[in-house]
This record gives C-alpha cells, structure tokens and sequence, in this order.
C-alpha cells in the first residue's frame, strides 16, 4: 500500500473460483432454507429473506472483497504477500529464505487453470507462506524465478 | 531454464506391488474380522461381497493410478517432485537447500530391494522431501548427486581448524557450584506443589481440627468472635494456620531445590572448537553441543524476584534440527556481568546504553483495556445484582488483573532495533529480553486487525528459526520502517550461508 512496491493482482478468474465454492455452499444454504420455508407455517420469505442476503453476502461480496484486498509482489527478490478483509496480513520472505518452494493445484484449481504458491522457510512462524489464485503458468514462472535466485545468491 | 535437462522419472515400479502387499496386510485382519462377525448370515453377506470386491479392487487401480503420476527429477540446481491424480502438487526443493540425505529401509521395501529416500532441508514446519520407493542403486545416485551439487559451485565451509584439546585444562565459560544451585533452587519455589497439597489437605480436611477452606465459617468466625471460643481458642487457630502455612512452603522450597539440583547439578559451560559444549544433572548427566553459528537469538530472562537480585537466566535459540530442543538453558541462573561473556561468544551483543528503546503505542494497551471492560464490565454488574454474596468479584478482580497487566507492559515492555539487532523485552511476571540478528530472520509479516486499522498501529512478526519473536502495538509508518530495515539485512546473505557459517554472523 504504502510501501515502495506496487502489489500485482491475482487472477481475475480466483474471484470466479471463489464465486464458485461460495455457490456450492449456498446452494446447500437454499436448499435447507427452502424446506425450513415450507415446513414453518406463516409468511413467506420468513426464512428466504434473510438466507438470500447471507448467499448475496458469501457469493457476491466476500469474494469480491477478499480478490480486492489479496496482492503479491516480487520485486527486490523478494516475495510479498497480502491478504486479509478484517484482519490484514503483510508477509515477506526474501528469496535468501526460501527453503523450497510448491505448486499446487486442487480439482477446482485445475479446471480454473489456477495454481497455489507457497514458499516454505525455516522460520517456526510462517514456516509456509501460500499464494493461492495465479494463473498455472505464472506460479511456474514465479517459481522458476525464486528458484533461479536462491542459486545465484550463493556463487 | 537454461539448459534444464531433466526427465520425468518414476518411482520404482515395484513400488505399487510394496503398496499393494502392504494394503492386501492390512486388509486380511479386517475382512477376516468381518467374515467370523457374520459367518451366521453368509447367505446375505454375498450381497455385499462384490461390493467389497469392488472396493478392494478399485483402491488397488486408484494406487496404482497415483503411482504412475509421481514423478521426479533431478535437474541442474533441484529437485523437483510432481504428483497427485485428481489434485496436482509439484515441489521443487534446492540442491543448495538440502542438509541432508537418509536412506530409509523398512521390512517390507527390504524384501523387494527398496530404499526410501529422504531430503531434509531446514523448513520450519517439517515438510520435507522424500520419494518411496525407489531401487537402492537409485537411491545411492541421487544421494551422489545431491552430494556432487551441493560442493559444485560451493567453497566448502571453512574447515574446521583441529586445535589442541585444550578445553579441559582452559576455564568453563560458565559453572555453577552447589552454593549456586542451591540459591536457584530457592528461587524455583513450586508454586504447583503447594497447589496441589494445598488441595490434598482439603481432602483430607477431616485430620484439620478445623474447616480451613469454607468461607462462610470464616465469615461467622469473623463477625462473631464469640461463637467458635468454644470449639477453638483463636490463639490455637492461628498457631494451627501458621503451622499449615509453614509446611506448605517448606514443601514448595524442597521441591524446588530437589528438581533444580536434578537438573542443573554441577553445571558446567566450555567453549569448543565446535561450539558451547553444556553438561548438567545430578542422575542423568546430559552433554550437549550447540554450534555457534547455528545460533539464531538469545533470551535474556529472568523473574518477579530473582530480578531485584540481578538474578538473570540466558537461553540460546537454535535451529530446531539441533538435538530436539530449539531452545536451550546456557546460563539458567547468573549475574549480568557472568552472562556478557557468553554473550559475546555468540556472536550477538547486549544492548548498549545508545540504542533507543520505544515502548507499545499508548492507545494499543489502551484498547486492549477498553475491551477487557466491554466484556467484564457487565458481567461484573450483572453478578452484582443477580449472584447472592461475593461471586461478583470474580469478574472484577479478572478485570482488574487484565488492566493492571496491560498497565504494567505498557510501562516495561520495550523493543528497539540497531544495526544489527533487534530487542524485545517484554513480560509481565518473568520479564524477559530477546536479541535476534537481523541477518538471521526468516521472514518479515504485518498484521492489523480491523481495530488496530483505524486506531494506526499493527503487529510485526518475524520467522525466526526454532523460536517466536513479535512486536505488538507498533505504529504502522515503524513497522514498515523496521520491516524495510531487516529486509535490507537479510537480503545480503543466503540461508545456505548463513547455515554453512561461510560469512561471519555480524
């Protein structure tokens, strides 16, 4: 933010990814709402209404948020990481640090085409620092540059 | 990617017959449970044989499946290990990185020729590298390999000077007699013990000539001075508490100088060739050698007591690979002029009069006491009204603690940073002092909660190998401008230098 580097942004389609997860909960959500509604005897939207602006809130909102308030940055042979909507993180760990290095991709992350990062140190706070939502190819490329410069830095 | 020639290899195709003997091993004992279970309704368990065939069946094809997709290979500057079926993982782990190979061999991989084959690097988190199974002669070559890279581009590390066993005739850094392990035992006052009897004596309540713990006697006791004159004189009765009061501290002092001495009987720290060499115990007697250049921070603590006598006990953070413990006594009980020494041997140095100390922001103790009110505020109120006598002190002297405790850190606790450290006293009943190199951090992470967003102040959290050291309550602009420092500093060295001591620590 206001530090020196500007933050690169995740990858449009983690918010969709996100979008997703979040549906798949709300669809249970629905469900379970839907049956509440018709058992319980009264008006409708009792139950509909405020389960609507719980779905609106998970499936719109937070994923926007979360993707506005996620960055990274390499510059300096340095990896920043930032995430956090109501508790904020700012994590850096300089190449030198590095210990050895993921990349990772779950089901979803493979149909998306994403990929997670994550760096792991030797420090017993922040043993592992993840970067989820890059693109495949640039988690490989990030990884290729970090690995790149922990050979160098000792010749 | 220059010139990155590698290609993708199997594990050992034996492999998936270990996995498949070893799963069959493991499912004899179920289905063999199951079948004498219901030997009685057979005719109805073939129903559901072939889906515990299918079951069996489709678990053999599933290994079999993740086992064609882990692959590895050995490149110009890693290795790298990419698996999963469904899920991808890839790792690339450094050559420069890996401290060490073990080769593993367990009965059954042994029957079939297999190794297990281990790389451990200095992650914090014990998340390291190993490929199972591979063929032994497989496993020797990669252990070359790695070897053969590792010393490639490497200077090896300095090679340790053999100097003349001189450390038995030269002083001990630092020792400690009887007289001393005696006045540490009387400072290590077992609280616990005391606790603990204090609350057999309850039990046993009915050997007391009275009822030490109820408080509503205690309260008629008090009011009336003359209803218990017939049971007990109050001479007796106070002649009996002191007696109990007396026993009961006997028995913590005795317990605390039989366990220190146990453990820190005939004390003694040397400087070696290799590093601190620490022997110590009564009954088992442990040796033990820290690298010097394994050091990651120190700290410095000491007591509520033991403080007013300049009493101060030194711990040593080391890598956390090293012999289990990351942490470890050096000086559990000295003054501060026995402890410099030391200090100085570690390459790291105590804080000198010039370094300017900063304390929490006001308003971060502050907020921290606001919210213990938020919460116990009420309660005490709500207790005040609705419980029938005292209860409601419970929340109240918990409130008043928390304030006091925050009041307290707020005057004491302290951090500064110089050129090439960073201090951290904090602390509250056994205050204490942590120095970390600059050099020697991991990682460097600011976090603010949404209250400490608005009100301007954030927490620093450093990776430091083996141990914890944050900094809480720090205005924002200084901790960026103490995180822009030690980024600076750790920059200019490698772990692997760092590891190998191929630059001095300061």
């Amino acid at each position: 933010m206001e530090d020196t580097t500007e933050l690169t942004e995740l990858d449009p389609r983690y918010k969709t990814m996100m979008r997703l997860v979040a549906a798949i909960f709300a669809v249970v959500l629905l469900a379970g709402a839907s049956i509440a509604e018709f058992v319980i005897p009264g008006w409708t939207g009792v139950v509909w209404g405020p389960v609507l602006l719980v779905v609106l809130y998970l499936v719109v909102w937070l994923p926007m948020r979360r993707y506005a308030t996620r960055g990274y940055s390499l510059a300096e042979e340095r990896l920043r990481v930032v995430r956090g909507v109501l508790f904020r993180s700012d994590t850096v760990v300089p190449f030198g640090r590095v210990q050895h290095i993921d990349v990772d991709q779950g089901p979803l992350e493979r149909a998306f085409h994403l990929a997670t990062l994550t760096v792991h140190t030797a420090g017993s706070h922040n043993s592992s620092v993840s970067l989820p939502g890059l693109a495949h190819e640039d988690a490989m490329m990030m990884r290729e540059q970090i690995r790149a410069a922990i050979r160098r830095d000792t010749q | 990617m220059t010139g990155d020639f590698r290609e993708p290899k199997r594990t050992d195709p034996r492999t998936f017959l270990v996995e498949a003997v070893s799963y069959i091993i493991r499912f004899i004992p179920a289905a063999a449970a199951l079948f004498v279970v219901m030997r009685d309704e057979l005719d109805r368990l073939s129903f559901a044989l072939p889906v515990l065939g299918l079951l069996f069946v489709g678990n053999l094809v599933a290994q079999y499946l993740q086992w064609t997709r882990l692959t590895y290979a050995t490149g110009d500057a890693d290795i790298r290990v990419e698996k999963g079926l469904l899920s991808r993982a890839a790792r690339s782990v450094p050559y420069e990185r890996i401290q060490d190979v073990s080769i593993e061999q367990k009965l059954l991989p042994r029957l079939f020729g297999l190794v297990a084959v281990k790389f451990e690097t200095g992650a914090g988190g014990k998340e390291d590298l190993s490929l199972a199974y591979l063929s032994e002669a497989e496993g020797e070559r990669l252990r070359e390999v790695v070897r053969e890279r590792r010393d490639e581009g490497v200077p090896q590390a300095l090679s340790e000077v053999p100097q003349a066993d001189s450390e038995q005739s030269s002083a001990p850094l630092f020792q400690m007699g009887p007289k001393r392990v005696l006045t540490f035992g009387l400072f290590e006052f077992s609280l616990a013990v005391v606790a603990v009897i204090g609350g057999l004596a309850q039990q046993f309540e009915f050997l007391l000539p009275f009822d030490l713990w109820d408080l509503d006697l205690w309260q008629e006791r008090l009011a009336g001075p003359g209803q218990q004159l017939a049971g007990l004189g109050p001479l007796a009765q106070a002649i009996g508490v002191m007696i109990g009061v007396a026993t009961l501290a006997v028995l913590g002092f005795a317990t605390g100088i039989v366990r220190t001495a146990l453990r820190e009987w005939d004390f003694r720290l040397d400087r070696t060739p290799k590093g601190f060499r620490r022997r110590r115990g009564l009954l088992t007697r442990t040796d033990l050698v820290m690298p010097v250049h394994r050091v990651q921070a120190l700290r410095l603590e000491t007591g509520f007591l033991r403080r007013l006598f300049g009493w101060h006990g030194l711990k040593v953070i080391s890598l956390a690979s090293d012999s289990g413990a990351a942490n470890h006594a050096a000086a559990p009980f000295a003054q501060m002029d026995e402890i410099a020494p030391i200090v100085a041997e570690t390459g790291f140095a105590l804080p000198g009069s010039d370094i300017t100390w900063h304390r929490a922001m006001d308003r971060y103790r502050l907020d921290k006491m606001i919210l213990a009110s938020v919460a116990l505020l009420p309660v005490t109120i709500a207790a005040i009204f609705i419980t029938p006598s005292w209860q409601w002190l419970i929340p109240a002297i918990a409130l008043a603690w928390i304030i006091a405790h925050h009041w307290w850190r707020w005057r004491h606790d302290r951090h500064a940073l110089d050129a090439t450290q960073l201090y951290s006293r904090h602390g509250w009943f056994t205050p204490s002092l942590a120095i970390g190199s600059r050099t020697k951090l991991q990682s460097v992470e600011i976090v603010q909660g949404p209250i400490a967003r608005r009100r301007g102040y954030a927490s620093l959290l450093l990776g430091l190998a083996g141990g914890n050291l944050r900094v809480h309550g720090m205005p924002v602009g200084e901790a960026r401008a103490w995180r822009n420092a030690i980024l600076d500093s750790i920059g200019k060295t490698d772990f692997s230098d760092l590891l190998e001591a191929r630059v001095e620590p300061l």
